[in-house]
Formats: structure tokens, sequence, C-alpha cells
């Protein structure tokens, strides 16, 4: 399958002693020049490169509290060292999150910091070399951006913060990744990361209707551009075709119907996902969002929804109302703009699950769990939703709401071990930009915490249904999953579950 | 020059450096932007919940509680061992001495030994631990080193009768700094020792990773409120990209 081995799987998850240089072969596929240009950066690495670059770092300090406290606060006590998925699956010692930092904090201290300047030797500040870049490049690439550190860091130093600037900075000297840089010029140039245009988005939405009138005998809409509809899903676009993302939106569509709820898809804004996050470039991922601003008050839309998919929920849940003026409570005129037009009703941007678990409590769906009988299931919190974003209006919803979805389509689910659950959860190993073949090694070998975890409850329990709602998280599992001999359709949607449960023609 | 003159220069410059320090980067902390909301979630909803988790961070260290028991035990013992040393050594420079910093002084003896304790095994584990002995560089061992140094000193003095330093004379000394009315200060040699690992400790603060202590009131993952769908979140740099439209 691959020239690396996957790591095996024990009785406990096991903390391993450091091997370095394990990972440093690790680099993903760099963006070429002219994609490059279309999101504001240099082609490539030219002379005086390293200036530009420590330059970069100085202005992001400027802008960015978090990093200039992250980068000053911490004090190695390595409480965070053993916490990271990819030192456990890789034990490359410059995977754990502190020594991760440090690539990108020894050239801070160097340039920006007293001690750094006169006695680099003393506190370990490095200069910003070709050498140095290369290994951020590396490693950097080896961060999903999962926060999971943050939540054990004493002083809750984020890493992923770190990871965010270093690609920054890369990408002003003209070092971008390819995956990244390359879909998000395809947002710029079509309206989502898969590059699916309008025309071949309306077919597939209608054979989508086809297909769901064949399976239940009832004509499901999956609307696209419907002016003066209520709810607006902006949904990743993995979700019109990949498997098994797509159930989970025949899954939205019944909920909708049953419901009664006027909804349409935009096929301006045709992409939940946001990697300008993953670039950590304000700039971009502004840009990225602005056109669902745009597709909300075209089609002045009361209500926006967002389908399974973790990074995109952060960006709408916590950065939307900054970014765009989605949201409530803005008083100045960009955001009242479009608040005005939004349902203060709800919370503006809501989750499908918020929305499927708050029609189940009003009982306007009727679910038949006995539908997913074969089924039994786990729930990977993905990370994103779990460390960086909420639903209800308590914390800690996040890990309430789907769970609950879940129960109410299902007759047996089983929870992973509380210490992987939860703020505790393990990432799937291919967020925060690392989902491509490029990276399949580091991707199989991040994914082992999870796989431990999941190992325990399939021996005991026998689950044979992993549960996600993270569009990343499907994917990255449905090529993983495999390595670690499990089919690689035991990866479903949480609302793939619904679907098989909703008993359509019950209520109108 | 005698010793007190060298002393008492060293404890204004290094209070000044102190001081100074703390302020500029406090006021650096304060002036740079924040533009998102990235508080780690689940995270409180209500100011007074984010003041209660502050609370929890500092004074029980709950993450690192979460985190790993040795690192949390040892620097617990450590940090509130400190403190209590601290309070106990406000009787050298109050006159008459606080009520309750008399209290706390039959603690402040075994606080003294906790903090040499907590340190001992947070510097063990820089050479036992393989991850923490990789992410560890000089600086890191030599403020171990250096506030190892400064409690020992401290212990050697109150319980080695050869080395106890009279007391009376020494607190003439600090009170004299407070008030601009040099006194000698005692020139036992760890008294001197101790004090002028004291002042290195003070200049090195607003420069090294010291900087933990007002740095975490700082931290945006630990200090916004989770409630970023209810308030609109813009900073200043943030909010021109929207006028430039
Ligand atoms: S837990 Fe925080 S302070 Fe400790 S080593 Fe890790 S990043 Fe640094
Ligand atoms: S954010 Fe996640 S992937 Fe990145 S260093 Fe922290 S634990 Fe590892
Ligand atoms: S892909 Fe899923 S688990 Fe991985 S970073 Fe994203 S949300 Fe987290």
């Amino acid at each position: 399958m691959a020239d690396f081995e996957t790591p095996a799987l024990t009785e406990f998850q096991l903390v391993p002693h450091i091997k370095k240089g394990a990972m440093a072969h690790s680099q993903p596929y760099m963006a070429k020049p002219e994609f490059q240009g279309d999101l504001g950066f240099p082609g490539e690495l030219e002379d005086g490169w390293e200036d530009v670059a420590v330059k970069k770092l100085g202005e992001l300090t400027s802008k960015y509290r978090g990093l200039k406290v992250f980068l000053d606060c911490c004090v190695k006590c390595g409480a965070c060292t053993d916490k990271c998925h990819y030192y456990l699956g890789t034990a490359d010692p410059l995977n754990m999150p502190v020594a991760r930092q440090d690539l990108l904090r020894s050239v801070y201290r160097r340039y920006y910091t007293f001690a750094g300047k006169y006695f680099p030797w003393l506190v370990g500040a490095k200069k910003m070399t070709k050498d140095m870049l290369d290994k951020w490049y590396s490693y950097f690439h080896q961060c999903s951006q999962c926060r999971r550190c943050s939540v054990f860091c004493p002083y809750g130093i984020d890493t992923a913060e770190i990871s965010m600037a270093a690609r920054e900075v890369m990408d002003a000297v003209g070092v971008g990744q390819k995956y990244c840089n390359e879909i998000i010029g395809k947002v710029y140039k079509i309206g989502n990361n898969l590059g699916l245009p309008e025309k071949a988005l309306v077919n597939t939405l209608e054979g989508l209707e086809e297909d769901v009138k064949d399976d239940t005998g009832i004509d499901v809409k999956f609307p696209v551009d419907q002016e003066g509809a209520e709810v607006l899903l902006i949904t990743p676009s993995a979700d019109f075709f990949a498997e098994p993302h797509i159930d989970g939106l025949i899954g939205y569509g019944k909920v909708f119907h049953q419901a009664g709820i006027n909804w349409t898809l935009s096929s301006h804004a045709s992409e939940a996902g946001n990697f300008g996050m993953f670039i950590g470039s304000y700039e971009n991922m502004r840009r990225v969002a602005l056109r669902i601003r745009e597709a909300a008050l075209d089609l002045k839309v009361k209500r926006i929804v967002v389908g399974e998919c973790g990074h995109a929920w952060r960006v709408a849940y916590s950065f939307w109302n900054t970014l765009i003026g989605v949201g409530h409570g803005g008083d100045d005129p960009y955001a009242k703009a479009l608040q005005q037009q939004l349902d203060p009703n709800y919370p503006a941007p809501q989750h499908i699950i918020e929305l499927t678990y708050d029609l189940i409590q009003k009982g306007a769906l009727t679910l038949d769990k006995s539908a997913n009988d074969d089924q039994r299931v786990t729930f990977h919190d993905s990370c994103n939703v779990a460390r960086a974003s909420r639903m209800g209006n308590m914390p800690g919803g996040q890990f309430v709401l789907p769970r609950e979805v879940i129960k109410s389509s299902v007759n047996h689910f089983f929870d992973m071990a509380p210490e992987t659950i939860h703020e505790n959860t393990f990432c799937c190993g291919g967020g925060g930009g690392l989902l491509t073949d490029d990276l399949m090694e580091i991707r199989v070998k991040g994914a082992q915490p999870r796989m431990q975890a999941l190992m325990d409850v399939v021996q005991e329990h026998d689950v044979n249904y992993l549960a996600a709602i993270c569009a990343i998280c499907k994917s990255q599992f449905s090529k993983v999953l495999p390595y670690y001999n499990h089919p690689m359709n035991m990866i479903g949607s949480v609302h793939g579950l619904v679907s098989n449960a909703i008993q359509l023609g019950t209520k109108q | 020059m005698s010793i007190s003159v060298i002393f008492a220069v060293l404890f204004y410059t290094a209070t000044f450096i102190l001081v100074a320090g703390l302020i500029y980067r406090i006021r650096d902390y304060a002036r740079t932007p924040v533009p998102l909301k990235i508080p780690t979630t689940p995270a409180p909803i209500t100011r007074t919940g984010v003041a209660f988790r502050m609370l929890r961070e500092i004074t029980v260290f709950e993450s690192l509680f979460k985190s790993n028991k040795w690192i949390w035990i040892l620097g617990w013992l450590f940090h509130f061992g400190m403190v209590l040393v601290l309070l106990r050594h406000l009787r050298y420079f109050t006159q008459p001495v606080w009520a309750w910093v008399d209290l706390i002084q039959p603690f402040g003896i075994y606080a003294g030994f906790a903090m040499a304790a907590g340190l001992l095994g947070l510097w063990a584990r820089r050479f036992l631990v393989d991850r923490v002995r990789y992410i560890s560089s000089l600086s890191d061992h030599l403020m171990l080193l250096l506030l190892i140094s400064i409690a020992t000193t401290g212990l050697l003095m109150s319980y080695i009768p050869e080395w106890h330093t009279d007391i009376v004379a020494l607190k003439a000394f600090m009170l004299g700094l407070l008030y601009f009315d040099l006194q000698p200060l005692p020139e036992e040699p760890m008294l001197l020792i101790h004090l002028g690992l004291v002042v290195t400790l003070m200049m090195v603060f607003p420069i090294s990773k010291l900087l933990h202590a007002p740095g975490v009131f700082f931290s945006p993952t630990r200090n916004q409120v989770d409630n970023a769908r209810e308030k609109r979140h813009l900073s200043a740099w943030a909010a021109k990209l929207e006028s430039s439209e």
C-alpha cells in the first residue's frame, strides 16, 4: 500500500520515546507561482526573502495579541509534549506542540527579544535561514490546527495559531502549499473547493432529487438560488457527491422537507469550507467568506444554516460575525445591512445539528430508530467543533447536541473512552489543510490515537459505524480506516443516520 | 564603595527594570489587537464565567491538572510555596509587621521547603523525561538553578545557626531603602549571595519566560467570552478592510 509502516495499535495508548528526524522528510507539494498570485502572494522565493519573512513575523505579532503572548509565555513545562496525535503517531520530537512552536519562537526571539538578540545561545534563538524555512515547511504542515495542545497548556498556548502564522509568513515569501492555495483559488474562480460549476451543481442536485424519489417515493427538493427562501444552507461542497458525505446532504433535505422549511442552496456560495483559515490569512479568509454575505443579501434569506463541516463551523460560528457580519449584535452599518434581514429568533449562523435537534425537541420529526438497527454507532467529536466553537446555548452543547440527534435516530450508541472524546478528542489526522495524497504518511500516522480509541469500542461493543460531522474527517477516515483494517464505509454522516430513520410521509 | 551602597544601587536598578519592564510589556499586550474570537471551548459565555475560569487557572492550575499530574503537583508546590515565602518576607519591609503576615509566619517556613522540593522535582524532569529534555534550553536550566539557589540560600540562613544573619540590621537596611535613608547591610556571604540572586531574578523577569505571570491574563484562548454569534467582535485594523470596499 505504501512505503511506510502503519503504527501498531496496542492495549493502551502509549507515549513513545522521541525519534529525532522521524518525519523530517514529510513535505507537501508547493503551490505553483501562477496560483500564488491569485491569493496575493509572491510566486516563489526571491533574494532577500529572509528580511521579508522576519518583517512579516513582526507585523503578525503586532496584529495578533495571541501570537505575541503565546511566543513570550511558554515556560517549557512539557505538559503539551504528549498531547499531539502527530507526536503520538510518529515519535518525531518536532511534532510535540512546544517543539513545533519553538521552530517559530526561536526566530522570533532572535529578532524581536532582548535575550535572543544578545544571548542567542542562551535561549535557543535562531536566524531565519533556508534550513529553518525547510523545517517550517515540513513541520507546520504536520499540524492539523486541532487545538488539542491548547486545552492542556497552563496558559492556553494554541499551536494552531502559531502554525497559521508560520504558514502566513511562508506565503509572504512565496512558499505556499499547493493543496490549500489552489483550492482557495478555485473558490475565487468558481465558488467552491471542488471547482464544481453552477451547471454541474444544478444537475447533481436534480439527480439527487430523483434518487431520493426512487428510494422513498417522496418529492424531496434540493433547491438552488431560490430568492426569498427562509433558510440558506451553506455546506461543504463534498456533500454534493463524495461518499459518505452525500447521505448527510440527503438527510438535511429530508429534515427540511418534513419540517416544512423553505430552504435553498446558493450557486454563488456553494462552499462552507474556508481554507483561508488554514493558511492563517485574515484577508483570504474574509474574501472566501464574503461570497456567503453576498448570497444571503441577494437571496434575502432570514436564516443561515451550516452543514456538517468542522473547520467551516469554526469559521462560521466564531468568525463570520467578525468577518462578514453574519450574526447578531452588530451596531455598525456594515453589520446592520445584513443583520436586520436575519430572523432574531434563530442563532446566526445555525448548525444543521442545532436545527435538527430543535425540531426533534419540538416533535416535528418522525424518527424510527429501528431503521438503523444494523448500525452500532460511535461518534467522533471533530476537533474544530469541539474546541473552537459551540452548539446550543450552554458551554459544551457541541458535545451534547450531536449525540442527542444520533440517539434519537439509532438504538445502539457507544462512546469512545472519555480521554479521547469531547474537549479531549483526537483529530482524525487530516485536518488543517493536510487532506492531500502527498501527506498520506502523516495522515495515517496521525490517525493512530483515534484508531486506538475506535478499536477499543469495536472490540468491546462491535461498533460498525463511526459518525462524524466534518467533511474533512469523513474523507480522511475513508482513506485511513483500511490502513487499520476497518472497512472504509464504516465512516458516515450524522445526518446519514437521520436520513435512514426519518419517516417521510407521516407528517407534512 | 561599601557593600551596602552597591546593594542599594542594585536594588533600585532591579526594581526599576522590573517595574518599568512589566509596565512596558503589559501595555504592549493590552494594545495589541485581538482580531478574532479564539477561546478554547467549551468556554464561559459570560464575563463572570471568564473571571472564574481565570481564577481557577491561576489558583489551582486547572489546565495543567487535566494535563499532567506530576507537573501539576510540582508546579503547584513551587508556586504556592513561593507565594507564602514572599508574603512572609513582607515582615522585612513593614514596621510594625502586619498582623496577617505574623499569622502566616509558621507556614512560611514549610513553604520554603515546599518551594525547593517543587523546583528540584521540576528540574529532575528536565533530565529524566526525554521529551522534556529535548525542549529544554540552557536558559530553562539556568532559570531553575537561579530559583533553587535563592530558595537554598534562604533556607540555609534560617536553619544553619552559623549562617544566621542579623535580621534586625537587615530589616533596617530594607526599610532604609524604602525611605531613602541608607542603613548598613550585614555582610554575611550567604545573605549577599541570596540578595544578589534575587536582584538577578528581578532583572531578568521582564525579558524572560517569567512573563507567563502577566501573560496568562492576556491569553485570548482563556480570557475571551464565548459569545461570537451574539456580539460582533471587530478590531480596528480589520474594520479598515470593510470601509475600504
Ligand atoms: S504546555 Fe504550554 S507552557 Fe508548557 S511547554 Fe507546552 S506550550 Fe509551553
Ligand atoms: S494544534 Fe493539534 S496538530 Fe497542532 S500541535 Fe497542537 S495538538 Fe498537534
Ligand atoms: S478534519 Fe475533523 S478531526 Fe481533523 S482537524 Fe478538522 S475537524 Fe478536526
